[in-house]
């Protein structure tokens, strides 16, 4: 008799808690948006696909953060061991492409498990986990991808990547430590999706670095992953030294200033610069520019 | 005898089953009540979770008044917030060369304009503000206030320029206006699930703002004559979201459609900080050069 009540008990438990779970279930998923699918660039704002060798203009760096970032030389780039080596999940904002992006769900209750960021060749995926998952410990491995979760605040996925490799901010040097994080939202208003990533680096940067980017959703479909990346010979030997540049000695650091005459300090970057008291400081010493001659623009259709 | 009378029904063992299998159909028959209960009581839960509160208010009465667009606002757009020039920082922060207009879609009639640009001109026909229409200016850095003008009317002035745009919700059907460098703006909130102007879908405090704007005079993309024409139309979303330290971040996504001047659309993605007060607001004029 008294297993029976404990049976008939847990059997009324179980169907109130699926009762519950299934009620609750399409309000939860109705308050979110859908996200999987391919997002095209439009490229009408900031990318660093086409960055000058010396251009941090607009990053929170540090005076340890520039220094490192001015030793960077892009011949490194042609080491064996570094061709393939990738950019760090920043990119994903910062890059040139779109984003291919799809869910793996879970099988009975329809739950999404994660959201995957596809990548390019020079980028590795990104996998959201949406199941709840903690962090790994401060102490396990650091990838090139890191690892990521996220959870939904109304229909914004919000996202947390944390355990990257140390890398770079941007692709001509500024550096990003391996205690970088970034907290990316993805907001969807129609067929614009518009990423705000705040990347922190306590090592690097002064203030987290804000980066926005949109993408237009496309009925294109975009493939989920790069060309294989190949290395091959480009004139640097094992053992040969790493290309980089001394303290003081980075040939290309005045060339935005002369080119766009620009301060070398916004050039540099820092925290100063980002800020439109920063605008008011230079008016009265900037020389205008002639006009422009060459790589002013897409030529329109005719 | 039949197989029926065979069954030893008045033995011991026979009065044993008989209980057994009395208790068994008694616990299901209870389970079964029990299910029952369970499931109209949470039936029940979620119906009143579920019931608008219109229909409570239709009960006692004439249902209230819909709350205006302040008071169900979901997200707070108001106070002072700085731009943050982190993206396109050498076509805001200066004034680029005439004829640079990288990564701007113009149509060929546009081409002309950008390469006729004369600030000179625009300061002599009154023109300085044109490249702070409501198509560019939250792209020029500066300091935003928002506040509710009335319960309907969102305003936001910028400092740079020294403008004022007006969201309205609730428009009113206006005559026909002459155009002006802020347009006409049509905001509405947008809402978890979907609910766009209805705050019964309302889920947490989360949400978004779109303002759509038209009859602007024609204006400046970009500070060096990237135009755009006065049939542009602008689509605006407002999102905030948290920043490190209780900061506060405001992304404005801005979407630029002008078949004259533009190929595709032009979109940009811009933000902003929250400030704590207007102690750095710092009210400047148009400037056709800078």
């Amino acid at each position: 008799m008294g297993s029976n009540t404990v049976l008939v008990n847990v059997v009324t438990l179980r169907t109130a808690l699926a009762l519950l779970v299934l009620l609750w279930t399409p309000l939860r998923l109705y308050a979110q948006a859908e996200l999987v699918g391919s997002w095209a660039p439009r490229n009408t704002e900031d990318i660093s696909r086409d960055s000058f060798p010396v251009d941090y203009l607009g990053l929170p760096l540090n005076d340890e953060g520039r220094t490192r970032a001015l030793t960077y030389n892009e011949s490194q780039l042609a080491m064996i061991e570094r061709q393939c080596e990738g950019w760090p999940p920043f990119y994903f904002v910062q890059g040139p492409f779109g984003l291919k992006i799809w869910s793996d769900t879970e099988p009975v209750k329809g739950g999404t498990i994660s959201f995957t960021i596809g990548a390019w060749e020079d980028r590795a995926p990104i996998t959201i986990w949406m199941d709840g998952r903690p962090h790994p410990s401060k102490y396990a491995e650091h990838t090139r991808e890191g690892f990521t979760t996220g959870h939904w605040e109304g229909d914004t996925l919000v996202a947390f990547t944390t355990h990257m490799k140390a890398g770079f901010i941007r692709k001509n040097g500024p550096p990003s430590s391996d205690q970088a994080t970034m907290t990316s939202r993805f907001f969807r208003h129609g067929d614009i999706l518009t990423v705000l990533a705040v990347i922190e680096d306590p090592i690097y940067l002064a203030e987290p670095h804000i980066v926005t980017k949109s993408f237009e959703l496309s009925a294109t479909p975009m493939s989920p992953v790069g060309p294989p990346c190949v290395s091959a010979f480009e004139g640097k030997r094992p053992g040969d030294s790493v290309p980089h540049f001394l303290p003081e000695k980075n040939p290309f650091v005045d060339e935005l200033t002369k080119l766009f005459h620009l301060p070398r300090e916004a050039v540099l970057g820092g925290v100063e610069t980002l800020y439109p008291e920063y605008r008011k400081k230079i008016k009265d010493t900037y020389v205008r520019l002639e006009p422009c001659k060459t790589n002013c623009g897409a030529p329109p259709p005719r | 005898m039949s197989a029926y009378s065979a069954v030893p029904l008045l033995s011991h063992e026979g009065t044993k089953a008989r209980k057994h299998e009395f208790f068994f159909v008694f616990s299901c028959l209870r389970g079964v009540r029990l299910i029952v209960v369970a499931l109209g009581t949470v039936v029940s839960f979620a119906t009143l979770l579920a019931t608008p509160p219109v229909v409570h208010a239709q009960n006692r009465g004439a249902p209230p008044p819909a709350p205006t667009p302040k008071a169900s606002a979901p997200i707070d757009l108001t106070g002072y917030w700085v731009a943050v020039v982190n993206e396109d920082w050498r076509y805001r922060m200066v004034t680029p060369a005439k004829g640079d207009y990288r990564g701007v879609p113009i149509t060929r009639e546009a081409l002309q304009i950008v390469n006729a640009w004369d600030p000179a001109a625009d300061d002599a026909a009154g023109n300085q503000c044109k490249s702070y229409g409501a198509a560019a200016i939250m792209r020029v850095p500066g300091r935003l206030h928002i506040t509710w003008q009335d319960d309907n009317t969102l305003r936001v002035d910028t400092d740079a320029g020294t403008q004022t745009r007006l969201f309205r919700f609730a428009p009113a059907s206006a005559p026909a206006e002459k155009p002006t460098w802020q347009g006409r703006s049509v905001a509405q909130w947008e809402r978890p699930g979907g609910g766009r102007g209805n705050p019964a879908a309302s889920g947490p405090r989360a949400g978004s703002m779109t303002v759509v704007t038209t009859n602007m005079r024609a204006g400046y993309l970009r500070k060096n004559g990237v135009p755009y024409s006065e049939n542009a139309k602008v689509t605006e979303h407002f999102d905030v979201g948290p920043l490190p330290d209780n900061g506060q971040v405001l992304v404005v996504t801005t979407v630029v459609d002008d078949p004259r001047y533009l190929t595709q659309p032009f979109i940009v993605s811009s933000h902003f900080k929250k400030e704590a007060d207007g102690s750095k607001w710092d009210p400047t004029p148009c400037s056709s050069t800078w």
